[in-house]
């Protein structure tokens, strides 16, 4: 047993963990409140990757600060994001609040498509990199073996947006607000509530979130192209499921279980199987708690 | 009284989490009588139905039952369609129609034991099948005429009035030829003229086809005119049992109501 | 209608807009050459389309939502399946149809015929998954791998033992509906969108165990040279079996037809709807929805797998890239854009959804953004599909039934 190389296994678990958590937090909190299974929230988290790179690519010609670059990009990137899920909500969305859930889903299904090929046509289909802009932080010399300065970076960022999160929705009107909307739709209306307000709010959110996993993944891997959004919003939503979709904590939880599964997976049985030990994972917890780790058990009443 | 009940619970009780929505209840249903189970909002009522039909197991107790054709029978445990196999039905209180099909194939679903055949029978569209297809078809019909509801046989279960929907919701249950028929606020939702007929319409149930009733409602004058028994539960106990005259008189009963006028 | 107020409005979404697609649309960065392009036109073709797209958008909505609360009954039929209904319309419909299903193939080039093909087995496969969401109401977002299953049915049996496509067919659709079954078992206990993405799963796992158990699907390379149709142990011309192939699919897609028809018609097609509708009263009604699901699932199957043989004798070539969750949405599609439950709306989805972007190959570039938009617009306005469910009528005559 190599206690190294399982640190490192386990440091990438978590990285890969907060990047899903990052975007399934998006997936959760939708489908909390209007129960959509927002399939293309994995390209909003893509668009987000690729502002980012953008203004990145276009201020590094330019003689500012590296750093600051990446602070102007990656806020600009959430920025972009979370106005592309507002808008995105209020044409293919809401027009759908009282149709079947399946329409819904297909619309998404259909924003995605056609995200993938709006980012494809006006930019391009190859992989681009992404300018390097972060210095290496010093006092990380010491385990560089096993955390990178983006990996640092990462798990940084993931904790200081849960406890964010976590307040707003625990302590703020809003989050109030949002908690009463995802228990009873009319309820919520009802004693006042303006649950379009709420929507819109949960979508400009969840699709921040999202777009700065976005950022961060790109500054990690270097690369990204316009297909990134697909599988990583399958992986985020399977997180998403696994923890008990609709739940905040059960998405966070899910992530890490995934990323932890996938890392320690792909360590040591086998790298082949990569993308299947997220499923394989998530059928078994499925099997065993049918409504996910901490998701509510459903107990109709009849 | 030496007959043997056809439906026996003792014991019964189903906790939720802290909450002990059914305690403890013990009740008997003989051969031909109509049963009325009653008591405040969130008594427990619905749920006892839910326990006694399988959509929820009891914590506790036991159902048995002993058909006037066929086996005794222990029920606990079995699933909701196995327990309707052997010859209980019900209905919703909240009504759960098959809304987006007609009202004929809604009835036509409960006709479902009644068909033998099978899949490679129903491809290959056998004579058999045919006939038996045509068969429920034709049952179907009659029991939506003997429920008054045949002029809407085509027509959508969500379009109907909601006097309909629960009357259509008897009508299912009755297609599965029970020998109990346990309804949950039938009368909910009515108008005066609409309760008048489901009375008639219960009473000819029984008569025509020899069923026994256990019927929750609110609806006091309904539950007088119609039940023999009437059982009373509170907070998921049960707290009285007798006859129409009896339960209007007792105390307790008219506690539990607090100022709901029972003598209607 | 238009007025100052809109106006306005419209100006301020074409704003908006410009703002949103900004970075997107008018820079271009390559991080390779480290270069920056600006395409400055490009605002001003978003700001004007922004700009009209928003005068008109909550008209129609409005108008949308106007039509559906005149009928506020749901209607039972709407009018192209009333149309349908009626006898002499049929008739003839279904003449012309046949008329053209015959000729098609003597008329029109090979590589349409193959296109056509094509288009049919996507009419099976809807069909096929129309069991399971249609009428089931079992959001099923692996159907590929029951696709896969059929493929590489006819692939390995070939190539092992040199199985002929014809006994193919069968055994296909039996390992796909026994595969259906061990499917079922484990998600039987689960609901909606959970049961949607542990069919996913499934299907990508299929995926993966084929791209990388080599030594049993011989990995990403798939398997080549998978002989096509025979006609009665004759091997036939390309241009001949291109139109036999044809034939063949137009057979099947008949046959699945008749079959879906009949199981619809039937007990267990009345305990599907009952078990989509409401899942609880359908067990009280004596309904084993065990049962259901598992047929469903199995019966669902079938047409895959008999559509996944005919899928790698028709191109010879089958390997895991074929059978993606895409390939899944793609079928989900068909059966959404048709009307889910309708068999003649899936039948028309398929070809549409199937044959409009081939024949959109002029703007190639542009087909799968417009066909993305159309998906939105058609569930915007068109929620039921291009042909919503009919419900079957019954006439009775009050006295024949009586007596
Ligand atoms: N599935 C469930 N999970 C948790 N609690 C439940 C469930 N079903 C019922 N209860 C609770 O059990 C209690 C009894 O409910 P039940 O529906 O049986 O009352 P009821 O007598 O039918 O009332 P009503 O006259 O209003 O229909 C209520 O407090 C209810 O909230
Ligand atoms: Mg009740």
């Amino acid at each position: 047993m190599n206690l190294e190389y399982f640190f490192s296994l386990f440091l990438g678990g978590m990285t890969r963990g907060s990047i899903y958590a990052l975007i399934a937090l998006g997936y959760t909190m939708v489908y909390g409140i209007i129960k959509l299974i927002n399939f293309a929230h994995g390209e909003i988290y893509m668009i987000g990757a690729f502002t980012a790179l953008i203004i990145g690519g276009a201020l590094s010609l330019t003689s500012m600060n590296p750093v600051a670059i990446f602070i102007i990009a990656a806020i600009v990137a959430i920025v972009y994001s979370a106005a592309y899920g507002y808008t995105i909500e209020k044409i293919a969305y809401k027009p759908l609040r009282n149709a079947p859930r399946l329409s819904a889903l297909i619309s998404a299904i259909g924003v995605s498509i056609f995200l993938q090929n709006y980012v494809l046509l006006s930019q391009t289909s190859d992989f681009l990199p992404f300018p390097n802009l972060l210095p290496e932080f010093g006092f990380l010399k010491p385990v560089e073996n096993f955390l990178s300065t983006t990996q640092f970076l990462i798990l940084l960022s993931t904790a200081v947006v849960m406890i964010l999160l976590t307040i707003l929705i625990k302590f703020t009107k809003m989050g109030k607000a949002m908690r009463a909307t995802a228990q009873d739709q009319q309820m919520a209306q009802l004693v006042g509530i303006n649950v379009n307000r709420v929507i819109s709010m949960t979508f400009i959110i969840g699709s921040a979130t999202a777009a700065l996993g976005g950022v961060l993944i790109t500054t990690h891997i270097g690369q990204i192209n316009f297909y990134i959004g697909f599988i990583a919003g399958i992986k985020a939503f399977v997180a998403a499921v696994l923890g008990g979709i609709g739940s905040i904590p059960g998405a966070v939880l899910g992530s890490f279980v995934l990323g932890l599964t996938e890392s320690f997976g792909t360590g040591y049985i086998s790298s082949d199987y990569e993308d299947a030990f997220a499923f394989i994972i998530l059928i078994l917890i499925l099997i065993f708690k049918p409504s996910g780790l901490l998701g509510r058990k459903e107990n109709e009443k009849v | 009284m030496s007959e043997v009940p056809i439906l026996e619970v003792n014991d019964l009780s189903m906790v939720f989490g802290g909450l002990r929505a059914v305690d403890s209840v013990s009740l008997k249903i003989n051969k031909g009588e109509i049963v009325a189970l009653i008591g405040p909002n969130g008594a427990g009522k619905t749920t006892f139905f839910n326990c006694v039909t399988g959509v929820y197991v009891p914590t506790h107790g036991e159902i048995k039952i002993n058909p006037p054709e066929g086996k005794t029978a222990i029920l606990n445990g079995l699933k909701p369609n196995t327990i309707n196999e052997k010859g209980l039905a019900r209905t919703f209180q909240n009504i759960r129609l098959f809304s987006s099909m007609t009202v004929l194939e809604n009835v036509m679903i409960g006709r479902h034991q009644c068909l033998k055949s099978g899949i490679l029978s129903s491809i290959l569209r056998t004579p058999k099948q045919r006939k038996e297809e045509l068969k429920v078809l034709e049952d179907s019909y009659r029991i939506l005429e003997k429920i008054g509801l045949e002029e809407y046989a085509n027509d959508l279960a969500c379009n109907l009035p909601y006097g309909g929907q629960r009357r259509l919701e008897i009508a299912r249950a009755m297609a599965t030829d029970p020998f109990l028929l346990l309804l949950d606020e039938p009368a909910a939702g009515m108008n005066p003229q609409e309760t008048n007929d489901l009375v008639v319409l219960i009473q000819r149930l029984r008569k025509e086809d020899n069923i026994s009733i256990l019927l929750i409602e609110h609806d006091m004058s309904l539950v007088m005119t119609l039940s023999e028994r009437i059982y009373v539960v509170d907070y998921g106990k049960m707290i009285a049992m007798g006859s129409p005259l009896e339960i209007k008189n007792n105390s307790q009963v008219i506690k539990a109501y607090l100022g709901e006028d029972i003598d209607a | 209608m238009i007025n100052l107020k809109k106006i306005r409005k419209a100006i301020l979404t074409a704003v908006w807009f410009m703002f949103l697609t900004f970075p997107l649309m008018v820079m271009k960065v390559n991080t390779i050459e480290n270069t920056v392009q600006w395409r400055w036109i490009n605002l001003a073709y978003i700001g004007i389309s922004a700009f009209i797209f928003s005068l008109f958008w909550e008209d129609l909505l409005k108008r949308r939502d106007n039509i559906a609360s005149k009928d506020k009954k749901k209607s039972i039929n709407n009018k192209i399946s009333r149309k349908l209904e009626n006898k002499k319309i049929r008739n003839i419909s279904l003449f012309v149809l046949i008329l053209i299903v015959v000729l098609f193939p003597f008329i029109m080039s090979m590589y349409q015929t193959s296109i056509i093909t094509t288009a049919l087995m996507y009419v099976v496969l809807g069909l096929g998954l129309n069991i399971v969401v249609g009428f089931g109401g079992l959001l099923h977002l692996g159907y590929a791998a029951f696709y896969a299953v059929g493929a590489y049915t006819y692939g390995l049996l070939y190539y092992h033992f040199g199985l002929s496509f014809w006994l193919c067919l069968p055994l296909g659709a039996l390992f796909s509906a026994l595969f259906g079954i061990i499917l079922g078992f484990p998600i039987l206990r689960l609901r909606g969108d959970y049961l949607a993405i542990v069919t996913l799963a499934f299907g990508e796992i299929t995926k993966l165990v084929l791209e990388n158990w080599n030594d049993f699907s011989f990995g990403p390379s798939g398997i080549a040279n998978i002989p096509r149709p025979m006609f009665f142990g004759i091997k036939l011309k390309l241009a001949e079996v291109t139109n036999f192939t044809y034939f063949i699919a137009i057979g099947l897609t008949i046959l699945t037809i008749i079959v879906i028809k009949r199981l619809e018609s039937s007990k267990i097609g009345r305990a599907w709807e009952a078990m989509r509708e409401d899942e609880i009263a359908c067990q009280s009604m004596g309904i084993d929805i065990t049962k259901a699901k598992l047929t469903a699932f199995s019966m669902g199957a079938v047409w895959a797998g008999i559509m996944g043989v005919l899928f790698a004798a028709k191109t010879t070539f089958i390997n895991p890239a074929s059978f993606t969750t895409w390939e899944s949405i793609v079928i989900l599609c068909v059966v959404v854009i048709g009307g889910m439950g309708s068999i003649p709306g899936v039948i028309v989805g398929a070809l549409i959804f199937i044959l409009t972007p081939e024949y959109l190959r002029a703007f190639s570039e542009y087909r799968m953004l417009i066909f993305g938009l159309a998906l939105v617009i058609m569930m915007i306005f068109r929620p039921g599909g291009i042909i919503p469910k009919i419900r079957k009528t019954h006439q009775f005559k009050v006295k024949e039934v009586k007596e």
